[in-house]
């Protein structure tokens, strides 16, 4: 049964309050509309989406979907205007399916606030974080933080093949995969002997037998090419493997998983400008304001919920209810701002807050 | 008011449905004209008998308007969220075998894993620009399995028969379907992933956890389930 929904009237008032609050910071309201076209996001999200968002199909425009978040549609507003810096506010009901928690509600509020175009991304950062805070301050809640940047730095800095460099960042958003992926390119787990036997052959294609579909006898030559080359390569070092280890079981408080962080990177020097950036960010939440001594960092937060941020992440959680979702989620998401900006890119920065939760948790005053 | 127990309407699930219980003492028979959908139970009090499309029956069990049904496990956990919660499988009855698997051309010598479906899903769609379409009717399962394997840049369409069909014509490049035996999938030039499968699937009498019951129907319930020895 779905948990009683606090009065709607309640949720909104509460919503408008925060959102009066980012707009006296200077924040634009923004609006968008409910029914979004499901193309877009199913291309950006892929097919997992559709187990947690409501398609529908409409005669004319093809399959809709019911807005899962405001992100999408705020990042093609900004792109398709003047470029220059802004931030927005917005608040409204977003849609979740909850196959897997039927207890959450899958009708809810968000209220968003978005920065886009900052100039210092550690200025931007610790800007958005600590307004976050600041509304959040009087529910006493945990806060959780990341950084998807250092993980991509990480991989980026790996001394092994391109395509290996590749297929380990598609995967960045998958924990077990990705760890698959680095047991696999060190050679610690066995070849299966489908793959053992594609490669001792030297016509694979001999029993193909008839060629049927799309992916044309090219296609498969060429994956199979590539294949090859990478089973020539060496496998990554041990010592790389447990360094990828540690690098994402790091887990403290800010200041020392940056020394941590520091230690591994004198094997790791890849790392190093994503590290400087995470300690510039730091540096700017303590001029903010912010307790950055005692605030939490984990290297995998943010992993498996937040697939298009790729920069700082962060949460809040209400300790006294641990079975409620976060109340607050956001972070960084300059790559997004790539893929629907055609070549274009701006820095983007926001968050959202669930005023339905705020209540839960007895309100701001 | 009696137990209802939904059995497959029609051939060879309905007969195997009917050997089961008869070889437990309990006479399941359709009654009036071949094509009234009207049956009867014998052997057993208070127990009364609903014919319906087996895809229908995990639907009746989830809102309690039949107390027992026969179906296959792969349509109660396609159709039903949490389904534990709702129904109850009480035996196997043995029959209707089937496993839901995932099924790519024969030619693609380079895919016989998970691994290699999502490697070969990562160049198709950096080639044709559109992710890897993946033709099936169970939306839910195949979706969640290939999440487990890891397997990105893929897309759903939906068919809902001669799935086996649907690579040659060009509406999808893998399909994703219950299979007994794989003639169809050979006789369609595809071969199934080397992985474990999707889901097995057979007969199965499920009780519902939703059905309301009287004390009397309780006991009636009872009794049918110690005859059946499930």
């Amino acid at each position: 049964m779905p948990q009683d929904i606090p009065n709607k009237s309640r949720v909104r008032i509460e919503a408008e309050a925060i959102c009066d609050g980012f707009v006296a910071g200077g924040a634009a309201r923004f609006e968008t509309d409910i029914l979004l076209q499901a193309e877009v996001l199913l291309d950006l999200y892929g097919e997992d989406i559709r187990a947690r968002a409501y398609v529908t199909t409409d005669p004319e425009r093809g399959e809709m979907m019911l807005r899962p978040d405001f992100t999408v549609p705020v990042v093609q507003y900004h792109m398709e205007g003047d470029g220059l810096p802004a931030s927005y506010t917005y608040f409204g009901e977003v849609f979740r399916k909850q196959e897997d928690y039927p207890d959450r509600r899958s009708e809810y509020m968000q209220v968003g606030y978005e920065e886009f175009g900052g100039s210092n991304a550690a200025v931007s950062d610790a800007g958005v974080f600590g307004q976050f805070s600041d509304v959040l301050a009087p529910l006493g809640l945990r806060a959780a933080t990341g950084d998807i940047g250092i993980l991509t730095a990480m991989v980026r800095g790996l001394a092994t093949t391109e395509d290996r460099r590749v297929a380990l960042m598609r995967h960045i958003w998958q924990p077990t995969r990705f760890t698959a992926l680095v047991k696999r390119f060190a050679g610690q787990t066995p070849v299966p002997p489908s793959r053992a036997a594609l490669l001792a052959s030297d016509v694979p294609l001999q029993d193909a037998g008839v060629m049927i579909g799309l992916r044309s006898e090219r296609e498969i030559e060429t994956r199979i090419a590539a294949l090859r080359a990478d089973a020539a390569e060496p496998p990554l070092s041990a010592e790389i493997v447990d360094l990828i280890a540690a690098v994402l079981s790091v887990s403290e408080t800010c200041p020392n998983a940056l020394e941590h962080l520091r230690d591994i990177a004198v094997d790791m020097p890849g790392l190093l400008p994503a590290l400087d950036r995470f300690e510039a960010r730091c540096d700017a939440m303590a001029r903010r304001g912010v307790d950055v001594e005692s605030l939490p960092f984990e290297a995998s937060y943010g992993r498996t919920s937040m697939e298009y941020y790729d920069g700082f992440v962060f949460g809040f959680y209400s300790e006294a209810r641990p079975d409620l979702p976060p109340v607050a989620t956001g972070g960084r998401y300059d790559a997004l701002t790539r893929r629907l900006g055609q070549g274009r890119e701006i820095p983007a920065v926001g968050g959202v807050i669930r005023p339905d939760l705020v209540l839960d948790l007895g309100g701001l005053p | 008011m009696t137990i209802k127990l939904g059995v497959p309407s029609k051939g060879r699930l309905m007969e195997k449905t009917f050997g089961w219980f008869g070889a437990r003492g309990v006479t399941l028979s359709r009654t009036g004209s071949e094509r009234e959908y009207a049956g009867a139970v014998d052997g057993v009090d208070g127990v009364d008998l609903v014919l319906l499309s087996a895809g229908e029956i995990p639907r009746e069990l989830s809102a309690g308007r039949i107390h027992l049904g026969v179906t296959g496990n792969d349509l109660i956990q396609e159709k039903l969220v949490q389904w534990d919660q709702k129904v109850e499988p009480l035996a196997p009855l043995g029959f209707g075998h089937a496993n839901l698997i995932v099924a790519v051309p024969n030619c693609w010598v380079d895919v016989d894993t998970l691994d290699d479906l999502d490697g070969a899903a990562a160049a198709f769609r950096a080639r044709h620009g559109f992710r890897m379409r993946i033709a099936t009717k169970y939306h839910r399962l195949v979706r969640d399995y290939l999440r487990r394997g890891g397997v990105a840049d893929y897309q759903l369409v939906d068919s809902q028969g001669a799935t086996e069909g649907t690579v040659k014509n060009l509406t999808a490049e893998a399909i994703a379907d219950i299979t007994s035996t794989g003639e169809t999938l050979r006789a369609n030039h595809l071969k199934i992933l080397d992985e474990p499968p999707v889901l097995e699937s057979q007969a199965t009498l499920f009780r519902s956890r939703r059905a309301e019951v009287t004390e009397q129907e309780r006991a009636d319930l009872r009794a049918l389930i110690d005859r059946l020895a499930v």
